[in-house]
């Protein structure tokens, strides 16, 4: 017995050791991506859907933007200003109502069907009259489902003309043109695949101008084509050889989806991935220390800050409002909680847009708030809660503000909650503080003017839910200002317009800007010419190559 | 749980066998109620989280008429119950709705993401019990010696270190630093255009199709994630096959094989753990039925497109289609392991045959 039994582990013994071995002598090759194709890891989940009629997200603008065309683009070399893409060149009418634009000749779709002024004006047409999220950035010119194919049209084949209902600044005209909704889709192709709808109340049309299909499909013409996209898993890119700009460097860009960001600098490290997208500041320092590998950031059109909702009383004061001003950490917070994620910022145009105020005039000075608190009659301090959601770096932020305001006496509790949650209570303006974050819909400073200071009607049942109704917060003064500025066609008029509205807001408004967004990603050294943009939708990977 | 709460729970009362019929309209009436009351429950939580699902499907952006068109296409503005109502009648039809997020029928999304997580299920299953089950046995047989302290060891740290760490540590040890295996997802991205799923089970697939290639991908992918999740269902079945051996030695049939002279090894093995085998395969499926939940934090940090982050991601963004799509799938398996379970008994153990 006693035989069997040392027989019975030694046999058991010697199999984990083969095993062992086996694992030891599995092929231990460096991993590596294949050398035509880009991988990149990234938190992917966010994306719903592929139509760039419909698609507002943040990843999906990148994906959108180097799979379709434009008329125009933002110049990277000088992002207050725009290039043509599909356009050779534009003109405006002198009434400032009529934008012409003549198209490059002989461009193809990524299909091989040409593309003419026609496909233009139709997806013009879909966008307006489909009416999802972005719509409002082609309807907010006096475009209806109605007028559409009136006021954007293609008077030959290869001249659209777009008509807006007032005499805008033309750069703001431009700017949303930008916008990845106005992104020229393959008509012929499209409408090979729409699907029949019954017109109902809400929607008009028989027909669903193929968005069912293009949710996942593809009908674009920019420098990588979509292959395929499964939603939290993978989105693959494939270079366009029909497209009419300089061709995309490599064959293929995957985007694997990857939530963690110790996960993606791992397989950074181990070459799984050539770029990782989603890193956070302890990561990023692993990745500044390790030779291999190199990172790359762009301050992005995003900024963060905490808002006072006037339903309270004690916020409503403009003396607290101010005093919040004087309370918060900015040094710690730039040295620590957001470093290399961002940068300190006190204005609500992102550095990069016309307008933009590089001021940050408040610092953290206990004594002066006090001394402000007390002139608002509160010498003593009050009580007050703040929704956090409970993501990073936002809840470092408001753990730190927390401390600073208690030194002047004020007590914060910080509720904690789910993303969509937190915004769900801040867009029924049922907080008292709020931490958030707000990004440009399209690049243009009107974007952040508008739901910094409109509201124009600031009752409980105002549907125009603007960050200023969102805090009880009316400027009219302010509104009326960017409303004129929107009017103000010499460009240098028209930015001084919006560094006054921010001055002014700096000093009267219930919103404490902390900082702008830098995005950053680290990447293998073996990836070459990867820039991220002022925005997310020019981070392009056509110019991205490989060793 | 004490082993003998487990005991008596786990063997039915012998000698009443209910005619076939009568058992299965009860099993029917049984799986029905369960099945409304999870939906019942899971349709309400959602609804009452203080989350607009609207808010979920256009992000924060839209313009209000869009809202309020969506509002009204989604039935978001009858009452609960009318909503529910909408939602059973669909199911009964066979339509599970669309989710929000992949904007795929849910059946599909979950046709794709399931097969991820039962594979990976199964693997740490087989595992943890080929693992578990000896090691159990050891323990209950040199009861206080070393080696039992050993794996009362084992069976504690799978119990108690969270595996969100030890899935980051054992990446850092058997990914970065010795590359034994590989990582991230399910397979390599090289094969993503030369391997085509049929099952969904990659690695039946690559088998089926003779890819050894890919075959060794696949495994290297699935290895560590499945020993992670085996690990934890070790700890769990050592410990349970620990303490059911520990009740079957002190039986008296034992002492009477032993007296008969029967080798060391068939007491143990051929009668004691026989019997141990009974209530065992409860834990076994139970433990598998908790794995094919999908463990949302081994699937997020392997990237593991499974159904536990498949959930998780459909309930923070309130989309409930998709939420309870999985519930129902989810509970259909729950209610068939046990079934499977309640079968395996009857062959188990001869007191439970019918005559």
């Amino acid at each position: 017995m006693m035989m069997t039994r040392l027989n019975r582990s030694f046999r058991a013994l010697s199999a984990g050791a083969a095993l062992s071995i086996l694992m030891l002598a599995a092929p231990a090759a460096f991993a590596e991506t294949p050398k035509d194709t880009l991988v990149e890891g990234f938190a992917i989940d966010d994306i719903i859907t592929m139509d760039p009629g419909e698609a507002f997200e943040l990843s999906t603008a990148e994906m959108t933007s180097n799979t379709y065309s434009l008329l125009v683009r933002l110049d990277m070399a000088d992002t207050s200003k725009v290039k043509g893409d599909l356009a050779e060149s534009w003109t405006v009418s002198d009434d400032g109502l009529t934008y012409t634009f003549k198209l490059k000749p002989g461009m193809k779709f990524a299909s091989g069907n040409p593309i003419t002024a026609e496909d233009v004006a139709w997806s013009f047409e879909r966008a307006v009259k489909l009416d999802k999220s972005p719509a409002f950035i082609i309807t907010q010119f006096g475009i209806t489902g109605d007028n559409v194919t009136e006021k954007a049209k293609a008077t030959d084949e290869n001249t659209f003309t777009f008509t807006v209902d007032k005499p805008y600044a033309p750069s703001f005209v431009l700017n949303c043109l930008t916008a990845t909704v106005a992104s020229v889709v393959d008509k012929k192709l499209v409408l090979d695949h729409v699907k029949p709808v019954t017109p109902s109340a809400d929607y008009k049309y028989d027909n669903d101008f193929g968005n069912e299909w293009l949710k996942t499909g593809y009908a674009g013409s920019g420098a990588f084509k979509l292959r395929e996209w499964r939603a939290n898993e993978v989105v693959v890119l494939e270079r366009n050889d029909n497209y009419y700009g300089e061709k995309a460097k490599l064959a293929r860009v995957i985007y694997r989806f990857m939530k963690e960001s110790s996960a993606q600098r791992l397989a950074l490290e181990a070459g799984d991935i050539d770029i990782a997208r989603n890193l956070e500041p302890g990561d990023l320092d692993a990745v500044a220390k390790n030779a291999d590998l190199a990172s790359e950031s762009a301050p992005k059109g995003t900024v963060y800050f905490i808002s006072l909702n006037s339903k309270n009383e004690n916020l409503k004061k403009p003396e607290v409002q101010e005093a919040f001003k004087y309370l918060v950490d900015y040094d710690a917070i730039g040295a620590t909680l957001i470093k290399g994620i961002g940068e300190i910022h006190q204005t609500f145009l992102p550095k990069g847009q016309l307008g933009a105020l590089d001021e940050n005039p408040y610092k953290f000075d206990v004594a002066k708030a006090k001394e402000l608190l007390a002139k608002a009659g509160l010498k003593d301090g009050f009580s007050v809660t703040i929704d956090v959601r409970n993501t990073q770096p936002v809840t470092g932020i408001a753990e730190s503000i927390q401390q600073s305001v208690a030194q002047a006496g004020i007590k914060m509790e910080i509720i904690p909650g789910d993303g969509k949650q937190t915004l769900t209570k801040f867009r029924a303006r049922t907080h008292d503080i709020y931490i958030g974050q707000w990004g440009s819909d399209y690049f243009d400073p009107n974007s952040n003017a508008d739901t910094f200071t409109s509201n124009p009607d600031n009752s409980d049942a105002g549907t125009v839910k603007t960050l200023a109704w969102r805090n009880t917060f009316e400027a009219p003064e302010l509104d009326k200002e960017a409303k004129a500025a929107l009017l103000e066609r010499d460009n240098d008029k028209r930015a001084a317009m919006y560094q006054d509205i921010q001055k002014k807001y700096l000093a009267n408004s219930p919103f404490v800007f902390i900082f702008q967004q830098t995005e950053v990603a680290g990447y293998r050294k073996g990836v070459s010419n990867f820039k991220l943009g002022p925005s997310f939708d020019t981070n392009y990977v056509g110019m991205i190559g490989k060793e | 749980m004490s082993i003998v709460e487990t005991k008596t729970e786990a063997r039915p009362k012998p000698g009443r066998a209910l005619p076939f019929a009568k058992a299965v309209g009860r099993f029917l009436v049984a799986a029905v109620t369960t099945y409304l009351g999870l939906l019942a429950v899971t349709f309400f939580i959602g609804r009452v989280v203080p989350i607009d699902p609207v808010l979920a499907i256009l992000g924060d952006r839209a313009p209000a008429h869009v809202v309020e068109r969506v509002r009204r296409e989604m039935g978001f503005d009858l009452p609960l119950y009318q909503q529910f109502y909408i939602y059973l009648k669909g199911i009964l039809a066979g339509d599970f709705g669309t989710s929000v997020l992949t904007t795929n029928p849910v059946m599909v999304d979950i046709k794709r993401v399931f097969p991820a997580t039962i594979e990976l299920a199964t693997l740490g299953t087989i595992i943890g019990s080929v693992i578990g089950v000896p090691l159990g046995v050891l323990a209950a047989v040199k009861r206080g010696s070393f080696a039992d302290q050993i794996v009362r060891v084992i069976g504690l740290i799978g119990y108690s270190v969270p595996i969100f760490w030890l899935s980051l540590i054992s990446l850092v040890i058997f990914y970065a630093k010795l590359r034994w295996v590989a990582f991230p997802g399910r397979i390599d991205i090289v094969f993503e255009y030369s391997f085509t799923p049929v099952t969904g089970f990659y690695l039946l697939d690559s088998a089926m199709q003779g890819q050894w290639d890919v075959f060794y991908d696949v495994f290297r992918h699935i290895i560590l994630p499945a020993s992670l999740l085996g690990y934890f269902s070790l700890a769990y079945i050592s410990r349970m096959t620990r303490s059911f051996m520990l009740n079957e030695l002190s039986q008296e049939y034992v002492v009477a094989a032993r007296a008969k002279g029967l080798s060391e090894t068939r007491v143990i093995w051929g009668h004691a753990l026989r019997n141990a085998a009974v209530p065992l395969v409860t834990v076994i499926a139970l433990s598998y039925a908790g794995l094919l939940e999908g463990s949302v934090l081994t699937e997020t940090v392997f990237s593991w497109p499974g159904i536990g982050l498949y959930i998780t991601n459909s309930l923070q963004n309130a989309d409930m289609n998709a939420v309870l799509g999985g519930t129902i799938v989810i509970g259909t398996v729950f209610i068939g392991i046990n079934l499977l379970s309640d079968l395996l008994y009857r062959t188990l153990d001869p007191r439970t045959r019918t005559r």
